[in-house]
C-alpha cells in the first residue's frame, strides 16, 4: 500500500525524523491559511499523488511553459497563486502514465536552504534476507539513471537483525554520504530512526530522495516515499487508515474487497487464473500471440464459488475487455467450483464477449460437464497454448 | 532416487487441526502412504486427529515434544500467516532438519527475524509461500495434486505453484516423469532458493534433466544461472528447460506473488531469460509447451 507523501512526514516525524513544518490543503481557499502557519520567508508547493517525478511534470491543462507538480513560491501570495493553478488539474510524470493523475490535495512546506541533495532509501534485501540501506550522494535525481550510469556512486547497506543499525553502520552510512560535523552527527540518529520506523511499521520501502544537507549543516528529509507490506497492514489499524482510495483503479478496489490478486491493465483480453505464477505467464502468452492482457487476476487457491463470480464480474465490467479467458490448473482448487462461479456469473450479468476456458487438474470432468451443460457460449480450450490461440482469434 | 524427501521421510504437521492442515494430511496419507506421524497444537496435546476416512494421528503440544516422540525429520506448516513465523521458529529450535512452510502471506519482517534464526541452524526451510514439494509415488508434502505425478527422471524448481503443476503434468505427458519437484515459494525473502534445488539436482543420480521456473522480481534466477555456469565448468551439467513468467508485467506493480515486482530496474524477465540462456538453459517462451520442449533437448 502506498501513501501521500505528507502522509509519510509524519510517519517518520512520529519516529522523530527532521521534516519540514508543513499543511496538507484539498482546496485553493485554504492555502494563505497554510501558509501563513509556516515560518516563510520560502514556501514549497507539492502535488500529493501516488507517483514519482513530480517536479518535472506537466499540467495537462496548464501550457507547456508552465510550471510543474512542486513549485517554489517567495510570498504566501505566490504559494496561493499556485495552488490555484496547480489543484484539480491533471499531472503527467514520468510514472503516470499519459493519463497522468488529478491533483486533489497540495502539500504546503516551509522551503529549506539546500547545500547538498542525497539519496536514502530502506528495503529488503532479497538475497540476504535482510533489511538495507541504499544511499548515495547523488540525491534529488532519478535513481535509476545514476545506478545505470554511475554505479559506484550507490552503497548498499545491509543491517544484521540482530544487532540493528550499529555504530559501525552509522559510521558506514556517514562515510558513504561524506557527512560530517553537525550533519554527521544528525545521521547518528536519524539512520536508527529511519530503521525502526520501517520495521515497526512494516514498509516494504522507504525512500527519501532528497535528504539534504541544509546551509546550517543540519540534515532534513526533503522528501518521502513509503509504501507497506500489504501482508503486514492487519496488524497496523492507524496505516490503513490512511489509504487513500482515489489513487487507486476503482475495479483493484472491488477485487481487494473479495481478497483477490488484480492489476488492471491497458490491453483488451480479461483474464481470470488461479495462481500467480500461471496468472502472469497467461497474459505472457495473449502477448506472444499478438494481443495484450487487460488484467492480471489471480484468484488463488481456494477461492469460492462466490469469489470467482466477484472476479469475472469485475473482468466483464471492464469496458475495454473484448474477449475473456479463463484459466485454470486445479490443484487445491476444484475446477467444478470455477464452473459453477463462471456460470453462476454469466447468468447474472450475461456474457457480451467472447470467453474461452481451459481447465485442468482437480475434478476436470465435473467442470466441464457444468460447462457444457449451461448453454453458455463458452469455447472449451485444451491446454494454455489452444486457449490463448482461440481468444486471440475470437476476438479478431 | 530423489531429493530431500523420500518413502522414509516422516512428517510432523503445524496447523493440522485447521480445514487446510485437514484436507491436505489426508490427501498426503492416501498418496502412497506419505508418512504423516502426527500434528501439532498447544492446545490439544495428547488429543486425536480424525481424517473423514478413518485416518487418526497423534496431536503433541510442541514440535519438540512431537519430534521427540516420533522421530519426524520433516515438518510442513499450514498455520495462518499471523502466526507462521513462529511456528517456523519452533520448528528451528525443534532442531527438524527439514520444514515446508506453505503459508501465504506471511508479513516480510516476520521472514527477515525466520531467516536470521535459520541461518545460525542446521534446519532447511523450504517457502514460504510454496506449494510444497513431491516425490512420485514416495512423499506428499504440500499441496500440489497427486494424481499428476509419474516416477521418471526430470527434476523440477520453481517459484510458481501451478506452473510446478504444469510442469509436472506435461512432463508426465511426454512420458519422462519426476524424481522430485520442488516448490520454492513466491516470497521475496525465503528458505531454499534455485541454486540450493540445482546443486541437489545435479547431485541426484535419477535426475537426468531439470525445468527451472522462475518469475518476475530479484535476482534469483541470474545468481542460478551463473551457478550452472560455474558448474560446467567442473564437468557437472545436466539438460535444462527454463520458463519465465512475467514479461507483460508493469513494472513497480506488484503480481500476486509479493516477490513478483519489478523495481529500481531490476528483476525483469527479459534479463532473467538472457542470463538463463547464456548458462544453457532452452528457455520456452510458452508455458504449455515445457514437456515437449525437454523433449526436443533430450534428442539432441
Amino acid at each position: 500500500m502506498n501513501i501521500h507523501e505528507y502522509q509519510a512526514k509524519q510517519v517518520l516525524k512520529g519516529f522523530g525524523a527532521p521534516v519540514a513544518a508543513g499543511v496538507a490543503i484539498t482546496s485553493a481557499d485554504e492555502a494563505e491559511a497554510a501558509a501563513r502557519s509556516l515560518p516563510g520567508p520560502l514556501y514549497v508547493v507539492k502535488s500529493q499523488i501516488h507517483a514519482g517525478g513530480r517536479g518535472k511534470g506537466k499540467f495537462k491543462e496548464l501550457g507547456a511553459d508552465a510550471k510543474g507538480g512542486v513549485r517554489l513560491a517567495k510570498s504566501v501570495e505566490e504559494a496561493v497563486a499556485h495552488a490555484r493553478e496547480m489543484l484539480g488539474n491533471t499531472l503527467v510524470t514520468a510514472q503516470t502514465g499519459d493519463a497522468g493523475k488529478q491533483v486533489n490535495r497540495l502539500y504546503i512546506e516551509d522551503g529549506a536552504d539546500i547545500d547538498r541533495e542525497l539519496y536514502c532509501s530502506l528495503l529488503v534485501d532479497r538475497q540476504h534476507g535482510r533489511v538495507a540501506f541504499v544511499v548515495s550522494t547523488e540525491g534529488g535525481m532519478d535513481i535509476e539513471a545514476v545506478a545505470h550510469d554511475t554505479p559506484e556512486k550507490i552503497q548498499t547497506i545491509v543491517i544484521d537483525p540482530e544487532a540493528g543499525v550499529t555504530d559501525a553502520d552509522v559510521a558506514t552510512l556517514n562515510g558513504a554520504l561524506k557527512l560530517d560535523g553537525a550533519a554527521a552527527e544528525d545521521g547518528k540518529t536519524l539512520f536508527p530512526i529511519l530503521y525502526k520506523a520501517f520495521l515497526d511499521t512494516d514498509m516494504s520501502m522507504l525512500e527519501i530522495n532528497p535528504l539534504i544537507v541544509m546551509e546550517n549543516g543540519r540534515l532534513r528529509v526533503l522528501d518521502a516515499k513509503v509504501s507497506f507490506d500489504g501482508n503486514a497492514l492487519f496488524r497496523h489499524p492507524d496505516i490503513l487508515a490512511l489509504r487513500d482510495e482515489t489513487e487507486e483503479d476503482p475495479k483493484e478496489i472491488e477485487a481487494s474487497k473479495w481478497d483477490l490478486a488484480y492489476v488492471a491493465l491497458d490491453g483488451n483480453i480479461g483474464c481470470m487464473v488461479n495462481g500467480a505464477g500461471l496468472a502472469m505467464a497467461t497474459m505472457d502468452i495473449i502477448k506472444l500471440y499478438g494481443k495484450e492482457p487487460a488484467n492480471f487476476c489471480d484468484v488463488g487457491g481456494g477461492a469460492s464459488k462466490e469469489k470467482v463470480a466477484a472476479a469475472f464480474k469485475i473482468i466483464t465490467a471492464d469496458p475495454r475487455v473484448e474477449g475473456i479467458l479463463v484459466n485454470i490448473f486445479g490443484g487445491i482448487m476444484r475446477c467444478d467450483v470455477i464452473a459453477e462461479g463462471v456460470v453462476a456469473a454469466v447468468k447474472e450479468v450475461g456474457l457480451k464477449v467472447p470467453l474461452v476456458v481451459r481447465l485442468e487438474g482437480t475434478n476436470v470432468d465435473e467442470g466441464k460437464k457444468i460447462l457444457n451443460e449451461s448453454g453458455l457460449a463458452i469455447t472449451a480450450a485444451d491446454d494454455l497454448d489452444d486457449a490463448a490461440q482461440k481468444i486471440v482469434a475470437a476476438v479478431g | 532416487m530423489s531429493i530431500l524427501v523420500n518413502k522414509d521421510t516422516r512428517v510432523l504437521v503445524q496447523g493440522l487441526t485447521g480445514k487446510t492442515g485437514t484436507f491436505h494430511t489426508e490427501q498426503a496419507l492416501r498418496y502412497f502412504g506419505t508418512k504423516m506421524v502426527g500434528g501439532v497444537h498447544p492446545k490439544k496435546g495428547g488429543e486425536i486427529w480424525h481424517g473423514s476416512e478413518g485416518e487418526s494421528l497423534p496431536i503433541y503440544a510442541s514440535v519438540a515434544e512431537g519430534r521427540d516422540a516420533t522421530g519426524a525429520d520433516a515438518s510442513v506448516i499450514y498455520v495462518p500467516p499471523a502466526g507462521a513465523a513462529d511456528a517456523i521458529i519452533e520448528a528451528i529450535e525443534a532442531e527438524v532438519p527439514f520444514i515446508v512452510c506453505i503459508t501465504e502471506g506471511i508479513p516480510v519482517a516476520d521472514m527477515v527475524r525466520v531467516k536470521a534464526r535459520l541461518d545460525r541452524s542446521n534446519s532447511r526451510l523450504l517457502g514460504p509461500n510454496c506449494p510444497g514439494i513431491m516425490t512420485p509415488e514416495e512423499c506428499k508434502i504440500g499441496i500440489m495434486p497427486g494424481s499428476i505425478f509419474k516416477k521418471g527422471s526430470v527434476g523440477i524448481v520453481s517459484r510458481s505453484g501451478t506452473l510446478t503443476y504444469e510442469a509436472v503434468f506435461q512432463t508426465t505427458n511426454e512420458g519422462l516423469g519426476q524424481t522430485t519437484a520442488v516448490g520454492i515459494g513466491g516470497d521475496p525473502v525465503k528458505g531454499t532458493e534455485f541454486i540450493d534445488v540445482l546443486e541437489m539436482f545435479l547431485a541426484d543420480d535419477a535426475t537426468e534433466s531439470i525445468v527451472m521456473i522462475g518469475e518476475i522480481g530479484g535476482a534469483a534466477e541470474e545468481d542460478a544461472a551463473q551457478f550452472l555456469i560455474d558448474e560446467a565448468k567442473k564437468g557437472r551439467k545436466k539438460p535444462m528447460v527454463g520458463f519465465i513468467a512475467g514479461r507483460t508485467a508493469p513494472k513497480g506493480r506488484t503480481m500476486g506473488h509479493a516477490g513478483a515486482v519489478v523495481s529500481g530496474g531490476k528483476g525483469d524477465a527479459e534479463s532473467k531469460i538472457a542470463a538463463m540462456e547464456a548458462a544453457g538453459i532452452t528457455v520456452s517462451p510458452s508455458p504449455a509447451r515445457l514437456g515437449t520442449t525437454l523433449t526436443q533437448v533430450l534428442k539432441g
